[in-house]
């Protein structure tokens, strides 16, 4: 995928004046964060589960290669075929080549991150393959022609309206507008993919070393119908994803669906471990596992390690103050919100991703409620560090912060600059109590004032109170 | 078999590309103690910490099991024997104006009912996309969420629970575990090797992907039956698996 990442202002400017998305975004916080808030306050074991899977996922990433070379050595004595991929380029390549060979025609997926991160259904589609997309929100943006504005709700800012429009066009049947009934014709047109398609590819939630298995995390069922149906089973995902053991899994999961949706669990979730057994009546005859490095080990020994503790769940996003102003699509790739300010940089470089770490108000609130305890906004911080040493941030902001900086080294001449400075805008700012524009900031006053001050500092204030005493 | 399964025709050394790259990054120095530490993770594993919720007698496990599967749209009946199973399922489908028909697994269990007495058209095996009704026997329930625990086998197909419309599951009630790791060691116990698949069922299938509006049977079933059946099972009731007491 293309990043537009770049053009994070301009695509901020467009989310502002798209009404359906600012009625979705709006629409979240009663949902989403409600959700998650009751369902954490439910379990009183929470905040330590959170202690624990953090702890859990340090010790697995600080042996990393281990874990996912006794992962390749179980799955491969279960029967499945395990790949590695340096690259998205190498990913696809592995996947278009078990296509071919399986005669694939049509591959059904579900929801997978990963996949868009490789560029998969572009690929597909070049090869001559058809990538029927059956997650429900994954399905809908598929026909729009659209990438998912949010990780687990991809088609969030689609308003239902405009998924009538859609359906009426691409299933070629007369408009519905009931929730009810599109979910049915969605149900209806998908079935049949599912019975012709010849490969199913998934993602995966969690890898487990102990077992060489997969896990599977869905409320649709769509992930089963998938990989069960077709002869050809292909599993693609990132190499954060092992965990030691199925004990180890379950504690992640208590946290996953709680901090996603605000359910205790989700209606399915699935362990998958090698391909159909000789007596087994159904499932996949080839099993295959793609593990895509694609940027990740590079961030291990890093300050980004802590990132890959993440499992996706979206609180970050859903309790984020600027994703919940322009939505998922301004941040320009694949990974949107606090978690893709972060992880955007560290996958498509920083002069692409450069806006991303920026567009925080450092609230902290990602911090908060990330399961997994990420210090989002310290790594941003990381990115805006960077971003200055290699001379990525503007002119402006450059020489604003160094003129600062010569006052802020010498206190005295601070100090006295401030008191003319706070007694001239005292005395400009009084008849009003406030300013409709100032020099030099207007983006502050673009869209709101700015408040006079009292015309003295609170250094000089003190000084005068002290003196009195 | 390992050999051609690890898939390094076309990789061109990207397996050790990879491994390399993190161990290099990672630069723990003494990697045998490393090596040592994952080798004695994996071989005794044991959960961290298991919620105090469903730490209860197994009446109130039970009780749990049915107000949290219930709280998640699956409907739940009692019967005291398994015989009583055809006829409970039979007026479940008349009352959901649903075809008598059904497929079931090739179950031990299942088979102790009498299938024959014309209320339902019943055959056993893998579920087709015409099949409305599929029947299948959990190995265990989790009293945590709800939850039933299903294993995929030659007589189990996991499509089962996932293609046909109205999926019932049966439960012996004296199975129901406290919690999702009980119930995997005790399984786990009790077979040879991982199957295929196991499937954890917490309620029907749902979607929220229009405008954020909550709707029952995306892909999966659009009704879940669960049937619990109060005689002594065969393989009894699940142990509690011990939290160690000092955890990582």
């Amino acid at each position: 995928m293309q990043p537009t990442s770049l053009a994070f202002k301009a695509n901020v400017k467009r989310a502002l004046d798209d009404k359906g998305l600012q009625s979705a975004l709006a629409m979240a916080k009663g949902g989403f964060q409600q959700k998650r808030a009751e369902a954490a306050a439910n379990l009183p074991e929470f905040e330590d589960l959170r202690d624990a899977a953090k702890a859990l996922k340090d010790h697995t990433l600080d042996h990393l290669d281990l874990y996912l070379e006794a992962f390749e050595a179980n799955a491969v004595a279960a029967g499945a075929v395990v790949h590695w991929a340096r690259d998205d380029a190498e990913a696809r390549a592995i996947i278009l080549d078990i296509c071919r060979q399986a005669g694939a025609k049509s591959v059904t997926k579900s929801k997978s991150m990963v996949s868009e991160e490789v560029g998969l259904n572009e690929a597909l589609e070049t090869a001559g393959i058809e990538p029927v997309e059956t997650d429900l929100g994954e399905h809908i943006i598929q026909l729009a022609g659209e990438k998912p504005s949010h990780i687990i709700a991809p088609a969030f800012h689609v308003t239902k309206d405009k998924v009538s429009d859609l359906f009426a066009e691409h299933h070629r049947r007369p408009r519905v507008e009931e929730p009810e009934a599109l979910l049915n014709e969605a149900r209806a047109f998908l079935r049949d993919k599912y019975q012709t398609s010849d490969v199913g590819i998934t993602g995966a939630n969690f890898l487990i070393a102990e077992t060489g298995s997969i896990v599977l995390v869905t409320n649709e069922g769509n992930a089963e119908l998938t990989q069960g149906l077709p002869k050809t089973h292909i599993a693609l995902t990132g190499i954060e994803k092992v965990v030691p053991t199925l004990d180890d899994a379950f504690m992640i999961l208590r946290l996953l669906a709680r901090s996603a949706t605000g359910q205790d669990f989700s209606s399915y979730t699935t362990i998958l471990t090698g391909p159909k057994r000789s007596d087994d009546r159904d499932g996949p005859e080839t099993f295959h596992i793609v593990l895509l490095d694609n940027g990740r080990s590079r961030m291990l020994g890093t300050p980004f390690q802590d990132m890959l503790r993440c499992i996706r769940c979206g609180a970050c996003m859903n309790h984020c103050p600027v994703y919940l102003t322009t939505g998922g699509h301004a941040y320009g790739w694949v990974y949107p919100g606090p978690m893709g300010a972060v992880l955007t940089p560290n996958f498509i470089g920083i002069e692409q991703g450069q806006h991303l770490p920026n567009a925080s108000t450092f609230c902290g609130r990602c911090e908060q409620v990330c399961p997994m305890r990420i210090p989002l906004p310290k790594m941003m911080r990381h990115w805006r560090e960077d971003q200055f040493q290699k001379k990525l941030t503007p002119p402006t902001a450059r020489y604003g912060l160094a003129l600062w900086a010569y006052f802020a080294k010498r206190p005295r001449l601070y100090h006295r600059t401030a008191r003319v400075a706070m007694a001239l805008l005292g005395l400009f700012g009084r008849a009003r109590g406030r300013f409709r524009s100032l020099p030099l900031a207007g983006g502050w006053t673009g869209s709101r004032d700015m408040p006079a001050p009292a015309g003295t500092t609170f250094q000089a204030a003190w000084q005068k109170r002290r003196g009195r005493a | 078999m390992s050999a051609s399964n690890r898939g390094d025709g076309l990789e061109n050394g990207a397996r050790e590309t990879v491994l390399a790259r993190m161990k290099a990054a990672l630069d723990r120095g003494d990697d045998a103690t490393a090596k040592e530490t994952v080798r004695a993770r994996l071989s005794a594993s044991a959960p961290t910490l298991v919620p105090a919720r469903a730490d209860l007698a197994p009446e109130g496990r039970l009780q749990l099991f049915i107000e949290r599967a219930q709280a998640v749209q699956a409907q739940v009946e009692r019967i005291d024997t398994i015989a009583e199973l055809p006829a409970t399922i039979a007026t479940y489908l008349r009352r959901h104006n649903l075809p008598m028909r059904l497929v079931r697994a090739a179950d031990d269990q299942l088979e102790r009912a009498d299938w024959t007495n014309g209320l339902l058209e019943v055959r056993s095996g893998r579920p087709e996309p015409e099949d409305a009704v599929g029947l299948t026997r959990a190995f265990a329930g989790i009293a945590e969420t709800g939850t039933v625990m299903l294993a995929s086998d030659a007589g189990h197909p996991m499509t089962l629970a996932f293609l046909p419309e109205t999926a019932v599951i049966v439960l012996s009630s004296d199975r129901i575990a406290r919690a999702y790791e009980d119930v995997m060691h005790a399984f786990r116990a009790s077979v040879r090797s991982m199957p295929r698949s196991i499937n954890l069922v917490t309620g029907p299938s749902r979607s929220g992907d229009i405008e954020q509006t909550l709707q029952l049977g995306a892909h999966g079933p659009k009704r879940l039956l669960l049937v619990l059946v109060d005689e002594p099972s065969a393989e009894g009731p699940i142990a509690h698996v011990g939290v160690p007491k000092t955890h990582t």
